[in-house]
């Protein structure tokens, strides 16, 4: 059966399928190495599908180049693995074309922040109703290790023998500065927090961006173990949680506060008490900014839903509003009239 | 050379010394008419002084009045360039008939020069004989010196002027203020209506009625910008010019240009970026598909962009991307989700675009590429056209990328073309580049409007379940006759499926690196534009007989061509000629058609291009007339290189 220049058709009583992980598992051999961070964020992102209350046809999956690009690859969803950098493109011409599904963009640090920097900073600054996936392990993969854009200042890799000299780049302040109206981040190994994060993100409507901390075994191994691992975690980094205030350590006996103009960690028990911490509101975007400019050793770093504004509309949404309008405007205006034109003389 | 281009006629005589054919008694002034077959005017001036506008509105009135037309707009790409200076000079030229015309003619005829700078850069255009109208007003010492003009230096000055031409140097400054005293308006806006007086001195002087323009000016001054003040200064000034013209008694004649014998229906006046817009809205409802032109900004192909955003009802949206990359990019994800990609460039776009269309050609999905083609390499010269694209849009991509291609040939064939650009894309599932250029873009002719009825649906199909015989989806499933892949889109429930640039093992679509697959796709993607060759329709030859020369075209050229070769049979030498519309695949028959004749004659705006493809392909030697100049040919210096390259036989 074929639909004859129109949308599928689709049954609109059909039940919501009771979707599993293995639903979203395709027959492809995953090629990533062993130990690779990405396996664990695939498993979570196949767990969190079924959460979503969609149809499996409904999604989108969307990357550019590189390790983490071949995602689309092991969904069994809809999917496109396309060219370097410009995957936050292709993902919004397909929302253009059809607001109804769910678009998901799965990228690495160099294809999203170096070669597609720009696309990137446009789909935010848009606000695209897509959920970008940065899989941030701060070195190129597939092209066998040299230094990202997210690399450390003086990283020693293949093509920086003598220490780079570049800067990184902080992905959740870029993403803040393009007026992303949310912006997350995880961690690789933690699927819970990361389901919990992707949740939220799909319900955003709008550019949702989730930096995650993602480990590349081979090239640059434990280069976010002082934030991932159990024993370190605690003390390295702060769950931002809404409303409440922001303290970290094993003991739970340090907090942020805010004072003099930034942030500062105070310890609690003596001078300090949670009081004085500074409460996590995820509205507002000058706190967000200030946590973004976290970073270890000065300062724990920053997991969670750090800045969310629903309020902005979509790209997506303002079009299809837009088109209406103009629908509704120019009713009566058909081919016919536009071919004619203004101004028309007879012959013969 | 000739002073009116009627295309390959001999050359008739000049403005100057046509003979009297007709007293007009209705006319007010006492001056006489002259019958003339056509007439080529430009208006020049300032980028500022709104030129493109003058010429316009002349072409819509001669349109409505029933000649046959054609235009070329010139002018720089600098927007408000230093007012006065050389390269701040912007052009329209517009030549009307009373026969069927293809070029915007050779000479000038009649030339409205509106400063220094413009008399400067166009009057050695103009004809012997030929009228010159300058604003003598403007030829302040300033202003000579702005264009470059030595110390104490007034062309104006020059007695010869008067001989060589019908030189009137008018004071048309002053004249409008004079005529716009009463105006409450400040001295700006009453300066700027200028333009307006010169339009209907040459309205009075071509014996044209004002009532198109006064209904533009009151129409979009006074009821779309609601600056009806504005609109009255212009009519103001426009009526002004005319019945200066009328009393003055500067020329002793009128000249009139009688309505062209156009087949019957009904006309409009289309420029080339009009008749493409057109071409995808009508595609759009001829294929029941939405379309999405995605593009950035870049001349001469911004106006495609413009256009199409108007058409939001018509099932068009546009994006205007970051980059020329971006749009390419979006233009592909949505064809991916079942609408037609469209995107728009020129030059250096298209260059950018290469490795998206690379993908587009691994993942088997439909596209429209539009090149406007301009002067090159590089920002090379924007606002003027080239036809030097063609090997890029044929082999400008990594790896064996194969794509086809189709040329309007003239402003108004674009809307045909486009709707043969999306017929293929949908039947190849691959991407189509239409290469038009800047004349074809900017240009404009008459149109007889088309019967919408008659154009065919554009078949679209969408498979909502597996091909016969196969359990799941085989996204990589062919066609058996076109060689083309499903188009399945997202939100089909159960053929979910992944495309993407990595090589696809033919049916599954899996990723593959086996050799013996790769070359059997790369064979296959081929074949598959090849085969397109099916609904492409044959090459057309216009053979007078009892010849064995071909002049062989593609694109803007075409108008050239005709005038050239007509002339030429008129001197008594039978030429034949082609134009080719479909560059990739060709016409199946053009193999055949260029073993038929001795001397195969190919005038391009590039150093050879098709000569290029042809030569590689049929191995058939071919001569090449090549210019780039960054205009069309000339017909009558185009048609004495035809002459030489006969005279001389074939390389």
């Amino acid at each position: 059966m074929t639909t004859e220049n129109g949308n599928p058709a689709k049954d609109a009583d059909v039940q919501l399928p009771t979707l599993k992980a293995k639903d979203f598992t395709t027959d492809q051999d995953v090629r990533w190495c062993p130990g690779c961070g990405d396996y664990a964020v695939l498993a979570a992102v196949r767990k969190t599908l079924p959460t979503l209350g969609r149809n499996k046809e409904d999604f989108v999956f969307v990357s550019g180049i590189g390790c983490a690009a071949r995602f689309p690859y092991y969904m069994e969803t809809y999917g496109m693995h396309s060219i370097h950098g410009r995957a936050p493109a292709f993902a919004t011409g397909i929302k253009i074309a059809n607001p109804e599904l769910d678009v998901w963009l799965v990228s690495g640090d160099g294809d999203l922040l170096s070669i597609g920097g720009n696309h990137t900073l446009h789909i935010m600054r848009r606000n695209v109703d897509v959920n970008i996936i940065l899989l941030n392990n701060r070195i190129y993969g597939l092209t066998k290790g040299q230094y990202s854009p997210t690399s450390e200042r003086g990283k020693v890799t293949k093509s920086t023998p003598d220490g780079s000299i570049d800067s990184p780049l902080n992905p959740l302040s870029l993403a803040l500065g393009a007026d992303s109206t949310f912006v997350a981040r995880g961690i690789d190994i933690d699927a819970k927090h990361l389901t919990v994060l992707m949740q939220r993100g799909a319900a955003h409507r709008g550019t949702a961006f989730i930096e995650v901390y993602q480990d590349c075994n081979i090239f640059n191994h434990q280069a976010w173990f002082y934030a991932s691992q159990k024993e370190s975690r605690p003390e390295t980094t702060v769950e931002c949680v809404h409303g409440e205030p922001l303290v970290f350590g094993a003991e739970g006996d340090k907090g942020i506060r805010f004072h003099d103009g930034g942030l500062e960690v105070i310890q609690l028990g003596g001078e300090y008490t949670v009081e004085d911490c500074m409460v996590h509101d995820e509205r507002n975007r000058l706190q967000a900014w200030m946590l973004t400019r976290m970073h270890y050793p000065e300062f724990p770093e920053p997991l969670g839903v750090l800045y969310c504004d629903p309020d902005v509309p979509a790209y997506d949404a303002a079009l299809q509003e837009q088109v209406a309008h103009v629908r509704e405007q120019r009713a009566g205006q058909d081919l016919a009239g536009l071919v004619q034109g203004k101004e028309t003389w007879d012959v013969g | 050379m000739d002073a009116f281009s009627r295309a390959g006629s001999g050359p008739p005589p000049p403005i100057g010394t046509c003979p009297v054919n007709t007293e007009n008694p209705t006319t007010a002034a006492s001056s006489q008419i002259k019958d003339m077959d056509a007439v080529a005017i430009r208006f020049c001036g300032d980028s500022g002084d709104g030129m493109q506008l003058t010429g316009g509105q002349f072409t819509t009135t001669s349109a409505l009045f029933g000649n046959d037309f054609a235009t070329f707009p010139d002018f720089p790409a600098e927007i408000r360039a230093p007012r006065g200076t050389t390269f701040g000079v912007s052009g329209f030229q517009v030549q009307f008939a009373d026969h069927h015309i293809h070029t915007p003619g050779d000479a000038v005829n009649a030339l409205v020069a509106m400063n220094p700078a413009a008399f400067k850069m166009n009057i050695s255009d103009v004809e012997p004989g030929g009228v010159v109208i300058v604003n003598e007003d403007e030829f302040t010492k300033v202003n000579l010196k702005k264009a470059g003009y030595a110390p104490d230096e007034n062309p104006l000055d020059d007695e010869s002027l008067s001989t060589r031409f019908q030189f009137r140097p008018i004071p048309i400054s002053r004249l409008t203020r004079e005529s716009l005293a009463d105006s409450e308006m400040g001295a700006k806006d009453v300066d700027r209506c200028r333009n307006m007086y010169a339009l209907g001195l040459v309205y009075w002087l071509f014996d044209r009625s004002l009532d198109t323009t006064i209904d533009y000016l009151e129409t979009y001054f006074g009821a779309r910008k609601n600056k009806p003040e504005v609109a009255a200064i212009n009519v103001a000034a426009l009526k002004a010019g005319y019945y200066f013209g009328e009393t003055a008694e500067l020329f002793p004649v009128q000249y009139k240009v009688n309505p062209a014998p156009l087949e019957a229906g009904t006309y409009r006046k289309i420029s080339g970026t009009e008749a493409t817009t057109l071409g995808f809205a009508a595609a759009a409802e001829k294929s029941g598909t939405d379309i999405l032109y995605a593009g950035y900004p870049i001349t001469p192909a911004s106006e495609l962009l413009h256009g199409l955003s108007a058409l939001k009802h018509l099932g068009i949206r546009t994006f205007q991307a970051e980059d020329e990359i971006a749009a390419v990019c979006a233009a592909i994800g949505a064809s991916f989700a079942g609408n037609l990609g469209v995107t728009g460039t020129s030059g250096p776009g298209l260059a950018l675009k290469g490795e998206a269309l690379g993908l587009a050609t691994m993942l088997e999905l439909p596209l429209v590429v539009v090149d406007v083609q301009r002067a090159g390499p590089a920002t090379g010269m924007p606002t003027k056209t080239e036809q030097a694209d063609l090997l890029q849009a044929m082999y400008g991509r990594s790896g064996e990328t194969p794509c086809v291609i189709v040329a309007p040939s003239s402003p108004s064939d674009c809307f045909e073309m486009v709707l043969e650009a999306v017929r293929l894309a949908f039947r190849c599932m691959c991407p189509v580049l239409f290469l038009s250029d800047g004349s074809i873009a900017n240009g404009a002719e008459p149109w007889r409007l088309p019967d919408l009825d008659a154009i065919e649906p554009i078949p679209v199909t969408h498979p909502t379940e597996p091909a016969p015989g196969d359990e799941r989806l085989n996204p990589y499933r062919r066609d058996p006759d076109t060689l083309s892949r499903p188009w399945v889109i997202p939100g089909t429930p159960g053929l979910e499926h992944r495309v993407g640039g990595l090589e696809k093992q033919d049916v599954t679509g899996n990723v593959s690196y086996d050799g013996d697959n790769h070359q059997h796709m790369v064979e296959t993607r081929a074949e598959k534009v090849h085969r397109a060759q099916a609904i492409i329709p044959p090459l057309e030859v216009d053979d007078p007989g009892d010849t064995d020369v071909l002049v062989l075209g593609w694109g803007s050229t075409r108008g050239s061509i005709i005038g050239a070769v007509n002339g030429l049979r008129e001197e008594g030498v039978p030429v034949a000629m082609a134009h080719i519309r479909h560059l990739n695949p060709f016409p199946s028959n053009l193999g055949e058609i260029l073993e038929k004749y001795s001397t195969i004659i190919v005038p391009e705006n590039n150093t050879g291009q098709l000569r290029f493809l042809l030569q590689g392909k049929y191995l058939k030697p071919v001569i090449g007339i090549n210019e780039l100049k960054g205009r069309s040919f000339q017909v009558a210096e185009l048609r004495d290189r035809i002459r030489t390259c006969i005279d001389e036989g074939s390389p």
